[in-house]
């Protein structure tokens, strides 16, 4: 009775080598297709998508079919009086799209397309007193919004603009009874909200004060019968948190502690081999956002062909070289 | 015309017209968009601007198109009235996850002084049917702190999580309103109807803790005691559920594994009957922390861990047999020289074997 585990089955027939050309083709044709109701319905998160798409075609080197210029000046427009950027043009600014702006310009190394100082001003006006940030002017908090804070300013060398301590007190009040971390205190532990704060305590040079042998083993619990990862126990595996649970075992020093093979063998089922791209997981429909994760998650199970991909930030690691980040890893 | 006709008639008349005449109205709602329509007659919608040169081509359904053009020309004018708050409703069914038409939402409740009783119905359907979005739960928020009244609220929460029992938002929300208005009182009898329809629930389990950490807390013997007897008897219900077990392990940890009375033997004895990966794990974290707070005979004990490491890696959870290598070389280091060390988490780099090598060494030469 009770052992029934919540998982999936790759069927024998599902893609086992890796695709990079075909995802190359996927992303560059992103968009440009008639029947895209998709691409509008994600207007709102296009900032995102843009710095997913171009994440992932520079870890395949692939990033010179993308078109900077145009993509420069659309984030330009995107910049608010306030300093903060939006999704897109006509919509209101939030911390999430200016991380994804910031990062995207850092590929190209053009951050000086935004108003920087006005950028560090809008970051630092959405710390609380508690320490935490909320996304915009309305007010939600979230640990999300505290990685993107501090990724933000750390790609513009500007962390001192916020109360790091603070913003680390928050964060460390998140921490659960499972040395896993939720999006508030007491929130759930969840792979998304780990990733961001180890991300963020990576940055802030305060991750000594993660539980990690205790947190190492909660995250390599996600990994399930099909090699899949989930992002809280008793979920389905989805291929994003390839770079959730990953990134934060790798950020803590405890990559090891998955099984890589059976890890790699369902990021490659998850791919699409008409289409290109990767989905959720195994025959589902793909899209840009599991694109660049199950791409980043090979990267840092040492696939050969991508790009080493920087574990905090979710960016090359070439691009941070020159920047000069090397966000503290735990060994 | 006869007078049989005539009722015919009459008796038709009065279903099939209304009939008819809800079913021309909703079909002008369906298919009309803004520019049929005859108030918006004085506004000049503005198109999308994808930025001086667009970075890709966009095909939109015509509906779609029409709606958010006036929704653009409205913020553009920055436009307060009623029109403007009817469109939000249709920009938001298109397109719930738009975040700016929820801002301009409730930049309009303010200023046009909405009846916020009829904004929580309308969010409350909003919510029921699209459940998986944070602009809906934090609009629901919003509503709630400006009526300050979240008597409808954990109700609501519970018929949504009745429909999916792990919605992160719906939790969120839910430990929002209890810690907020102090709700407490019957939030544990509610996470053990949960856990009695799904004991695998991780995100009752979390609330559990929740709950009792906000309100008793765990120093009371009594209580802690209560608490993990509840959950071993929820292990013998299900005894391959994470949840329960790192529930056990947190309640427990900072007071020590071994110290709790009789739990060692209660777990040996479900090993006999109710044995997972999990329950193995438990006994070496019961192990470990006996070995670090208690003096006596540490030559069996450590044995009895470096079994049960050697047993998961190899057998019981290989896939973590990384992990499990890790341990046991942990304890060895720590308790076989008598120097704690620092372990490396790092692999062996002996590829071929990743097991632990117990069976030299359970006996710890000098």
């Amino acid at each position: 009775m009770g052992t029934q585990v919540k998982d999936v089955v790759i069927k024998s027939d599902a893609p086992s080598a890796l695709l990079l050309d075909k995802h190359a083709d996927y992303i560059a044709a992103y968009g440009s297709k008639k029947d895209d109701y998709e691409y509008t319905l994600s207007e709102y998160l296009r900032m995102s998508g843009i710095y997913w798409g171009l994440t992932v075609m520079d870890l395949m080197g692939q990033l010179t079919r993308m078109n900077q210029q145009e993509i420069s000046d659309f984030i330009k427009s995107c910049q608010h009086d306030c300093g903060g950027v939006s999704a897109s043009i006509g919509h209101d600014p939030h911390v999430l799209y200016t991380l994804s702006a910031v990062q995207i310009l850092s590929l190209y190394d053009n951050v000086n397309v935004l108003d920087v100082d006005k950028v560090v001003e809008y970051v630092r006006g959405l710390q609380q007193e508690d320490g935490s940030f909320a996304g915009d002017k309305w007010g939600e908090i979230d640990t999300r919004f505290s990685f993107c804070a501090v990724a933000t300013l750390a790609l513009l060398g500007r962390l001192d603009a916020i109360n790091v301590d603070k913003a680390v007190e928050f964060v460390l009040s998140c921490m659960n009874f499972d040395g896993g971390f939720g999006c508030r205190p007491g929130s759930e532990s969840h792979a998304g909200q780990i990733y961001c704060c180890t991300g963020f305590l990576s940055i802030a040079g305060q991750l000594h004060q993660v539980n990690a042998d205790l947190l190492g083993w909660w995250l390599c619990e996600r990994q399930l019968p099909s090699g899949g990862l989930n992002g809280r126990p008793e979920k389905l595996p989805d291929v994003c948190y390839s770079w959730w649970v990953l990134a934060s075992l790798k950020i803590i020093g405890r990559i090891h502690w998955i099984d890589k093979s059976k890890l790699r063998s369902f990021i490659l089922a998850c791919q699409d081999e008409e289409t290109g791209g990767f989905a959720d997981r195994p025959g589902d429909m793909v899209d840009p956002f599991h694109t660049l994760f199950g791409v980043a998650g090979l990267s840092l199970l040492g696939e050969g062909q991508i790009k080493d991909v920087n574990p905090v930030l979710c960016m090359p690691e070439d691009v941070l070289e020159r920047l000069g980040l090397h966000p503290d890893l735990l060994s | 015309m006869s007078g049989q006709t005539l009722n015919v008639l009459k008796l038709s008349s009065l279903i099939f017209l209304p009939l008819i005449i809800f079913l021309i109205n909703i079909h002008q709602l369906l298919l009309s968009t803004p520019t049929d329509r005859k108030e918006w007659a004085d506004l000049e919608p503005v198109p999308q601007d994808d930025g001086p040169n667009p970075v890709v081509k966009i095909a939109y359904s015509d509906k779609f198109t029409d709606v958010y053009d006036y929704f653009r020309a409205l913020l553009k004018n920055d436009e307060k009235s009623d029109r403007a708050f009817t469109l939000t409703a249709e920009a938001i069914e298109l397109n719930a996850a738009n975040y700016t038409v929820w801002h301009y939402r409730r930049v309009l409740l303010q200023a046009l002084e909405k009846d916020l009783r009829e904004e929580m119905r309308y969010i409350t359907a909003i919510i029921e049917d699209q459940p998986k979005n944070y602009q809906v739960w934090h609009h629901r928020r919003m509503v709630v702190e400006w009526l300050n009244d979240p008597s409808e609220e954990l109700e609501f929460i519970a018929e949504i999580l009745s429909q999916d029992a792990k919605n992160y938002h719906a939790w969120q929300h839910r430990q929002w309103v209890l810690k907020e208005y102090k709700l407490w009182d019957s939030e544990l009898e509610y996470v053990e109807q949960l856990l009695e329809e799904d004991v695998r629930n991780n995100s009752a389990w979390n609330q559990r803790h929740y709950v009792i950490s906000h309100t008793t807390g765990y120093s009371d013997p009594s209580i802690l005691n209560r608490e993990v007897q509840y959950s071993l008897k929820q292990i013998k219900k299900a005894p391959h559920n994470e949840s329960v077990w790192n529930y056990l392990k947190g309640i427990l940890q900072d007071r020590g594994l071994s110290s709790h009375p009789g739990l060692l033997e209660q777990i040996l004895e479900l090993k006999e009957t109710h044995c997972s990966p999990y329950l193995l794990g438990f006994l070496v974290d019961i192990y470990e922390d006996s070995l670090e707070n208690t003096s006596g005979d540490q030559v069996e004990v450590l044995s009895k861990a470096l079994e049960l490491c050697e047993l998961l890696a190899q057998e019981r959870d290989t896939i973590r047999r990384e992990y499990w290598s890790y341990v046991g070389r942990s304890l060895q280091t720590k308790y076989c020289s008598g120097d704690p060390s620092t372990t490396s988490s790092a692999p062996e780099t002996d590829r071929g074997s990743a097991s632990v090598s117990v069976h030299q060494e359970t006996t710890c030469n000098s």
